[in-house]
Parts: C-alpha cells; structure tokens; sequence
C-alpha cells in the first residue's frame, strides 16, 4: 500500500497558504549591485561602519562561487537577478497591535498572531518581509532589563553591545550565503539578557514572506549574560508563489559563563521557498545552548545549527526534526566545534521522507588533539514512507587525541504495510495511521519540545499526512 | 435485517493461487463460533480478507455484515462499523503510546464535529483494564514494543474492549500463549461475550475451547468448511485428528 502512494501530489492546505496585495512604499527593485545596497541603507539610515560592512559583504558574496561543489546543484536554479532585496512599508515597528495596519494585522491574525502572545508568551516580535511591523514585550521582562527590539533598531540604540558581537559568530565570508545576509540584512531580532535574569516565558518572532520575488534576509543576534537564561523561538511561513522565493538568515548567539539559551524553530515554508541559513552559537564556560529546529515545507533547505564550544564544561545540544514532501529536499543537520576540555555535545535528528522527498543529514563534529574529557554523541533516525524516498547521511567527525569519546548512530527505517493495515483496522484511515507513525517516530525527541510548539508540530505533521495519501 | 456475520461462498487467492475455495458461514450476533483446522487450510487468509487485507483478491462470494456487503470497504470502513480483528501477529507502533493510539481508534468512530472527552475516555480505558486485569502502566507503553506474546494479545484483547465491535474475528489468539496467559485471555473474552458480540474464534487447538466454550465448530481444510456441529465436534476432531474429517472430504473441485 505505501508503494501505490508514490507519486504524491503535495497540496498544502496550511493556513499559511494566502496573501494579500502588496503596498510597499519602499522596494529596492530586482537584482543586487552596491546601488542596492546605498539603497537600503538610506532608507534604514544606517551608521556608516554598517553601510561600509554592507559594501563589503556585497564583495565577498560576488567573489564566492556556488558551494554546489558538495551540495545541490537545485542552488543554481536560484537567479540572484530576479530577486528583490528589501521591502517595506516605511514605517516603524508598532508597540501596539492595534496600530499595526489592517491589511497586515490580518495576516498576523490569521496566523494565530498575537492570540499565543496573550497566552504565553514574553514577546513577540512580527516581521513581514523585510521589516518588523510589531515588536512588543511585556512590561515585567523590559524592567528586568531585557532588551528585544528588531535589529535595525539594536544596532543603533545599543551599539555597545550589538558591535561587540555582531559577525563574530558568523563572519561574513562563513559561507556564501551568510555573506548575502551580511550585504542586505534587515529585520530579525536583538535580544540582550542581563546576568542572573532569567526570563521565565519565551520571546518569540514570527517571520513572514508576503511577496513574490522577494528575498528576506533577516539578522537575529542574540547575548544572554553571565547565569542568564533564555528561550526564543521562531515561527516561519510564506504563501505559495509560482516563483522562486529566497529565504536567508543570519542567526548568531553569545552565551556567556554560565548561561542557557535554549532557540526553537518551526518552519512551514510553501514549497517554493530556497532555506538556506546560518545559525551558530557561540558558549562559552559552562554554558549551554540547545538548537531545537523543525523543517517542515521549502523547496530546498539547508541549514546546520552549530554550537563553537569555546569554553570549559561548555554544552551543546541540536535536536532537528526534518520532513522533506514529494519533490522537497531538507539538508540539515548540526555541526559541533569543541574548543576546550570538558565539552560535551548532543546531535538528534529524525528525518522523514515522502514521496520524492529527500532528507539528507550533514554533519560535523570536530574535536582536536589538545584537548581533554571532551564527548559527542551523534543519533540519526531516518523513516522512509515511500519506496521513491530518499534518505542521505553525510557525518564528518574529526576527534583526535586520547580521551575524548564520540558516539554515532544512525538508523533507517520504513513504515511497513503491515503496520498501516494494523492501525485502519482499528478504524484510522490511511492518511491517519501514516501521520500517527510519523509522530511516533518524532515522539522521543517532540516530548522535549515546550508544549505549544509540539501540539502545532504534531499539527502540521498531519496536514502533511494527508496531502500526502492517496 | 437480520443481525449476522455471514459469508457467503466465498473464493480468495493470493499470487494466482486459491486459497479460500467456496467457504460459507454465518455467526449471527451474541454467539461465538470456532473455526477450526489444520495449518496451510486458510483460517488465517479468512481473517485477514474479512478485515480486507490489500495483498489477497476476492474472485467471488460475498460477506454481509447485518445485510452490507463489506467487500468493497476500505480496511478502516469496516472497523468503523463494527468489525474488529485481533492479529495473530500485531504490529509494533515505535512511539506510540497504547492510550494514545487507543484514543485515536476511539475518536475515529465519533460523529465529525464531535470531541472525545479525555476524562470520559480514561475513565472507559481504565475500568477495560481492570476487567482484563491489567496494570495501568501498560498504557503509557509503545503499541506492542517489545511485548511478550502474552501482552501482544492481552492488548489486542483491550483494544476489542473499548471499540465497542459488533463482530470480532480472533485469529489464532491462543498461539504463543502459556496456560495462565491464555486463562486471562479467555476470561477477558468471555467477559465480553453477551448478545452485542458475535466472535469468530479461529484456532489449531481445542486447548483454547475449554475456556472459552463456544457456541458452534466449523471444521475448515483445503479452504472451505467440511463439518460444523456444537462444541462436542471440537472434542471428537482433538480425539480422532483432522485425518478423520479430511477422509470423509471428497476431492475438493478443481478449479
């Protein structure tokens, strides 16, 4: 029976899947040429030393050839004239929901947008395309001293702290990519955690693509201090377009001595959408960062969460869920930078391919010769639904030296006849007896996940089941 | 409409080869009926085709289900109107809780619109458990990971519970099972029986018929059923052997 489904036709049904008409005052146009650049930064009347930042990056992204030397040729498909870098309405983030404007508060509402604010969160941060149009945090974690604003306004209204961190993580010639955001970032969140505080509700951000064409390049850093804690979690979608749409972000994150930043992504991209993001950390002694990241939907995604264990006894940990549809591919996966004794990391990933889908985990573990007592442990899960899936696993794992210990597993597994026609005998349908598998093949690693994220995540999972069946 | 379990001259093959050739019986509601045979004469295709098992094709014959032909349904159709089957071998779920799945299975057979009370349901599940004589923690485990044979078919037995099924196929329930295992089996089974159910026992063995006293035995070999009678034929064919019916058969039509 799961090879009659084989050549699906994924319809996505999310309520993610509108649009409404653009009325952007502000649209820097097709293509990318420093003229694109002056632009933007005019218009987010940048400081110098960013708009000299842009111009350089701008250079560095030219310079850099497609990494198609490893990775999908897919990447070629993507043409970097055709794109528009930077979009918006001309106006500055709202504090109050009631004055962002309608045509975009719907989208928000529809979305679910700020009805979880209410419930549960600390913050929200709305961006649609390339700037925030609502930045909000409750009074009690502002006089706190937390600071969570977009980052347009970080780096102005706290260059003391955004300048000291900023494109340390991630430099801009990381990858070519990471050098594109360098050029023509905007939007994305800053988040400063004073020591000791620890926020108890997660900030969220919410990252909306409205327009066809459209590139969104948002830039998220986040510094939690010594001792300090915090949860931050973003949500990503964008309507389904007959073009090419590009999504990359920069995420960069400081824990200090001590401190625990844990960072969860739900993404539901339409299908047409190009992921391809860096996110990296940096932890420094004892300190301890958690990547929880869910790839559901996108055309091509790639992203590695990494951690750059820079500091004794420093922790990190990437849990990924990945389900690449019919004619989808996720390439995730972790990478892991030990740097001093102690260190240990944890990489989990669960991918499930459907149809043509593809799934691929990439992944790097480095730990030198010098270094002591430092350990990883690797577990790769892949669940296959068709017999057109693809599943693909490239660990890279350097460990020298004596006394550090990795561990690597990896597994595949099928969902079998048998174990469909088990569960419609019990009365499910086919489409409710796949989903049901593949949230039991996520289960272990969901149970982890705060509560609304995993209820939303077993959610879109069954949307996906039932495109997917018959 | 009569309210019955029936099966008409029913033919199945599977790779081009007939399994069931002609078969025909009825279990009319409240009753419970034992198919018995030796191995290789079909009693396990007629269950898995009953239930609508995609691998096997019906060529002719009929199953009424209360006066419906089920033959056309999907799998999840015909338990959603009652027909129930517990699997000789069940399938592992990884990850899926029994009250999770349970709660799935409950919750398909609601009207659309319809939500399942989680109180209500627990209440339901927990007072199945104690007819069965289970430990509570035997929920929060995964369907069938790493269970005993006896706690295989201890769950399936759960699961015939709280669906409510008007009829239940059991195919081979009792292999596997050591004697105080399929004792508890059979107490969970005749604590079900009762004029709502009707049961189609399937077994190689009348070891299983001592505790669960059926109303009447159907003999099955070469894919029809060649004698039925009361309970008193399940004694005469574990005295004398299938030989004894299998002697008195004549040559099965080649078809």
């Amino acid at each position: 029976m799961t090879t009659e489904t084989s050549t699906l036709d994924l319809e996505r049904s999310d309520k993610g899947d509108f649009f409404y008409p653009e009325t952007h005052l502000h649209d820097a146009g097709v293509g990318l040429t420093e003229k694109t650049i002056h632009y933007i930064s005019d218009i987010k009347e940048d400081p110098d030393w960013v708009r000299a930042f842009r111009l350089n990056a701008l250079k560095t992204f030219l310079s850099k050839p497609m990494p198609t030397h490893w990775a999908s040729r897919d990447l070629e498909a993507i043409v970097f004239d055709n794109i528009r870098y930077y979009l918006s309405a001309g106006t500055q983030p709202k504090r109050n929901w009631e004055d962002v404007p309608d045509d975009v508060k719907r989208t928000f509402e529809r979305l679910g947008i700020p009805e979880q604010e209410r419930k549960f969160l600390a913050g929200v941060e709305a961006q649609f395309d390339s700037e925030a149009v609502y930045s909000n945090i409750k009074k009690a974690v502002g006089e706190q001293g937390v600071i969570f604003v977009g980052s347009t306004d970080g780096l102005k209204e706290h260059p003391e702290i955004f300048r000291k961190w900023f494109g340390k993580v991630i430099p801009t010639g990381d990858n070519k990519f990471s050098a594109l955001n360098s050029a023509v970032f905007s939007g994305g969140s800053f988040i400063y955690v004073p020591p000791g505080v620890k926020v108890k509700h997660p900030l969220q951000a919410y990252f909306r693509i409205n327009a066809e064409n459209f590139g969104q390049f948002e830039r998220t850093l986040i510094i939690v201090d010594e001792g300090a804690e915090l949860t931050y979690m973003e949500g990503c979608t964008a309507p389904k377009f007959n073009t090419a749409t590009l999504h990359s972000a920069v995420v960069e994150l400081v824990a200090l001595k001590g401190a625990k930043i844990q960072y969860i992504t739900v993404q539901n991209w339409s299908a047409n959408v190009f992921n391809l993001v860096t996110k990296r950390a940096l932890a420094h002694e004892e300190a301890e960062v958690k990547w929880i990241d869910c790839n559901i939907g996108s055309r091509l995604t790639m992203k590695y969460p990494g951690v750059v264990l820079k500091g004794r006894k420093a922790r990190g940990e990437v849990l990924s869920i990945a389900l690449a549809g019919n004619g989808q591919h996720q390439d995730t996966g972790a990478k892991m930078v030990h740097a001093a004794d102690e260190t240990t990391s944890n990489i989990i990933s669960k991918s499930i391919s459907i149809g043509e889908g593809r799934a691929t985990y990439r992944g790097l573990v480095h730990i030198p010769k010098h270094l002591k007592n430092c350990r990883n442990n690797t577990e790769c899960d892949a669940l296959l639904i068709n017999s057109t899936s693809r599943t693909d696993t490239y660990p890279a794992i350097t460990v020298r030296g004596t006394g550090n210990s990795v561990q690597h597993e990896a597994s595949v597994s099928q969902v079998s006849a048998e174990q469909i026609f088990y569960m419609q005998q019990r009365g499910l349908t086919e489409a409710q007896a796949m989903s049901l598998s593949v949230n039991g093949f996520v289960n272990d690693l969901v149970r982890q996940f705060p509560m609304e994220y995993s209820v939303e995540l077993k959610r879109l999972i069954e949307l996906e089941m039932e495109g997917s069946v018959g | 409409m009569t309210k019955e379990l029936a099966i008409h001259n029913l033919r199945v093959e599977i790779a081009e080869q007939e399994i069931v050739r002609g078969l025909s019986l009825t279990v009319p509601l409240g009753e419970v009926h034992a198919v018995m045979g030796p191995n290789g004469s079909g009693k396990s295709t007629l269950a898995k085709v009953l239930a609508g098992h995609p691998d096997y094709k019906v060529t002719s014959g009929q199953v009424l289900m209360d006066g419906e032909n089920i033959l056309d349904l999907a799998p999840d159709e015909r338990a959603r109107k009652g027909l129930f089957l517990a699997f000789q071998y069940p399938s592992e779920i990884p990850g899926v809780t029994i009250a999770n799945f349970l709660r799935a299975a409950v919750a398909a057979r609601m009207p659309e619109g319809e939500e399942l009370e989680a109180t209500d349901y627990y209440a339901q599940l927990y007072q199945k458990m104690d007819l069965l004589e289970m430990d509570r923690s035997f929920t929060s485990r995964a369907v069938n990971e790493g269970f005993s044979g006896g706690e295989k078919k201890r769950n399936e037995i759960l699961q015939l519970a709280m669906l409510q099924s008007k009829y239940a196929v059991l195919d081979e329930t009792d292999s596997g099972l050591d004697i105080d295992a399929l004792k508890v089996v059979a107490n969970g089974v005749n604590s079900l029986r009762g004029p709502e159910l009707g049961v189609l026992l399937i077994t190689h063995y009348q070891r299983l018929l001592d505790y669960i006293v059926p109303d009447r035995v159907h003999v099955m070999v070469q894919g029809r059923i060649v004698r039925s009678g009361d309970k008193d034929l399940a004694l005469e064919l574990e005295e004398k052997g299938y030989d004894w019916v299998r002697d008195d058969l004549p040559e099965p039509a080649l078809v």
